[in-house]
């Protein structure tokens, strides 16, 4: 791989790699059972300069910021390079957020330049915000022939002949501003330099190295922080390739992995909790002799590979298992939600490790990430390369607030010094989780000092961001929290929201009050739902400016109703 | 060319042999992941058996946002 040390931004060292694995395939995207399109490296840079060129030509400045919404596809990397080629900021939006959300995200961020798919934007210019749009160049990827694309241009005519010029950034430039949520209420857009990528990328790959022949099994969108970093750039400068799907299908998850050989894969536990359901299936349905064996050949694999994971072993004892996955598969990662250590343990023990993190978008991507030496199923691995973890004002059993130091910490929230303030400390990033450090370094999490959950799917959801839904409620007030931020040890796999409901004096909870919560939650999409009610009766304590004083709720309700299951009924 | 109701009834028959539940369970304006008690890899599993049925193909996104049959059903009925 390259040496990142070398490097000031990731545009230059993304065009050193261009270069220097020129003839090895980078880029591959497939759609279900059919492949889109499988570029080098020196093919990739064919794609990207023109455009980069045509950026340049529209007035793409240093230091200036373009959106990227787009699902998981080519375009979001070659548009990714050629904005970096050019001096650029990208800002990477997820691309399951509403057209309102994406404007004021556009808005917030101060977005320039826009890159985005054309269904996409075809939401946003039918949003009722859309007028006020100040974003000046609109790049639209995949419009059919006679689209109406309002003042935006097609992405695939954004070429221009001439040679761009390379703008070199420094380590301390912001290289991406990403939105960690908070799109109701708060945005919280993590201003992170280049600096912070170089340094993520090296304590990641001195773990988990890449090299050419490796292939990467991309699912995620790249606008997903892991994906960024082990989907893009962490593939690009070792020269390895990535494999971009179009769907998250099952099916055509399984039917990749054998077609394209893959080595390495991230996913979000919903995913490998599919994966695991399919594989207990087809175990499930093997004739009772055969399973027998089966699961006296998991035995042994699991005997022999106690201590640390074997794969050529595993592959040999195993050779149905590791062909279903192509027989070429290294590990599996696994971030941005709990997982549950029966699941990691599960494929540990068939062979095929599943390196579960612990990470948060103010840190760059990954803090921790377990790495087999043992296999510890109960946590989140050991601090990477380079990051500083503590434990803050341990309670007796040890567990306090996790805070992190390293240079892949972000610069600040954008236009936020007060949130900034109070998120950094010192040096430290004060991250909200609840953790604890063992004798062998390794990180446990017990729930959330802050009031937030993180779905299966590997989102933040904020509760204060989505109690506008619930707004006109007949009653007298209510809070939504995080079910771990009420009751913080009652499990990680538990994580939900809870609405808090005070009724008024003599009101009971009727059909009606429960159909009408019941109607509102289904307005929110599936992930970000309430999952239950918790009745409370006294007033909500209220700050002077009659705000309601969340940490001192939370702390009467856990105080007085210890119980979370007897507590929350469920919607 | 189907009507929109029949495609509709189609969707809930589908649905309903797909995840097994009796078809009298379902209406067309219930939420799908409530009722059927199903996440967003199941919802997309279901979503490949009909693009099966009716020979038509919906990118993922096609599926965001829609919770219920009828949304679900007018998004296929529109690519018939």
């Amino acid at each position: 791989m390259l040496d990142l040390t070398q490097y000031t931004c990731l545009g230059a060292a993304l065009r050193d790699a261009l270069e220097r694995f020129a003839n090895e395939v980078c880029l591959i995207e497939a759609d279900r059972d059919r492949e889109n399109c499988r570029l080098t490296f020196a093919q990739f840079k064919q794609a990207a300069l023109p455009l980069a060129s045509a950026l340049q030509e529209m007035g793409l400045r240093e230091g200036d910021r373009a959106a990227i919404i787009m699902t998981n596809q080519s375009k979001w990397l070659i548009s990714a390079y050629a904005i970096f080629y050019v001096g650029g900021v990208i800002v990477p939006l997820d691309y399951k957020l509403t057209a309102a959300e994406h404007l004021q995200l556009l808005a917030h961020s101060q977005a320039r330049f826009l890159i985005v798919e054309y269904h996409l934007w075809r939401a946003i210019m039918a949003a009722p915000g859309f007028k006020d749009l100040k974003t000046e160049v609109v790049l639209v990827t995949e419009a059919p022939p006679k689209a109406d694309l309002g003042q935006a241009r097609r992405w695939e005519e954004a070429k221009s002949s001439a040679e761009p010029r390379f703008i070199m950034r420094q380590r301390e430039d912001t290289a991406c501003i990403v939105y960690s949520s908070g799109t109701g209420g708060r945005p919280k857009g993590c201003v992170l330099t280049h600096e912070n990528y170089l340094e993520q990328c090296r304590s990641l790959t001195a773990w988990y190295p890449f090299w050419p022949g490796v292939r990467y099994l991309s699912i995620l969108p790249t606008n997903h922080a892991i994906d960024f970093m082990v989907g893009f750039i962490g593939p690009f400068v070792c020269g390895a390739c990535v494999v971009h799907l179009r769907t998250l299908r099952p099916e055509y998850i399984r039917e990749a992995f054998t077609r394209y050989k893959i080595t390495y894969m991230s996913l979000v536990p919903l995913v490998l909790k599919n994966l695991e359901k399919g594989l207990k299936a087809k175990f499930a349905e093997l004739p009772p002799i055969r399973r027998a064996a089966l699961n006296g050949l998991i035995a042994i694999n699991r005997a022999f590979t106690r201590r640390r994971p074997n794969l050529t072993l595993s592959r040999q004892v195993l050779p149905q298992i590791h062909g279903a996955f192509g027989g070429e598969l290294r590990a599996l990662f696994v971030g941005g939600a709990f997982m549950e250590p029966a699941t990691l343990q599960f494929f540990y023990d068939l062979g095929i490790p599943v390196a579960n993190g612990y990470g948060l978008t103010e840190a760059g991507t990954a803090v921790t990430l377990n790495d087999f030496k043992p296999f510890r199923a109960d946590t989140v691995g050991k601090p990477l390369p380079g990051m500083a973890v503590k434990i803050l004002d341990p309670d007796a059993e040890g567990i306090g607030e996790v805070a992190v130091r390293s240079r892949t910490v972000m610069s600040h929230y954008l236009d936020d010094p007060e949130l900034t303030a109070d998120t950094i400390v010192d040096g430290w990033l004060m991250t909200g989780d609840l953790g604890r450090l063992d004798s062998t370094g390794h990180l446990q999490l017990f729930g959330r000092k802050k009031n937030m959950i993180v779905t299966e799917g590997g989102k933040n959801i904020y509760p204060e961001d989505i109690e506008n839904v619930f707004e006109g409620l007949v009653a007298k007030e209510f809070c939504i929290f995080a079910s771990n931020y009420l009751w913080p040890k009652s499990g990680l796999g538990k994580d939900e929201l809870v609405i808090v409901l005070r009724l008024e004096q003599g009101q009971q909870l009727s059909d009606g009050l429960r159909n009408e919560l019941v109607s509102r939650n289904r307005r929110l999409p599936d992930f970000k739902r309430v999952g239950g009610y918790v009745l409370w009766e006294r007033d909500f304590p209220r700050t002077a400016s009659l705000k309601i004083k969340r940490t001192v709720l939370a702390e009467e309700i856990a105080r007085e109703l210890p119980e979370r299951d007897s507590a929350v009924v469920p919607l | 060319m189907r009507s929109s109701d029949q495609t509709l009834e189609e969707i809930l028959a589908l649905a309903a042999t797909h995840f097994k539940v009796p078809r009298e369970k379902l209406a067309p304006d219930d939420d799908f992941f409530q009722k059927l008690g199903i996440d967003s890899l199941q919802a997309l599993e279901l979503l490949t058996r009909l693009e099966n049925h009716f020979h038509v193909e919906l990118p993922d996104y096609e599926l965001q946002g829609v919770s219920d049959f009828r949304t679900l059903a007018d998004r296929i009925q529109a690519r018939l």
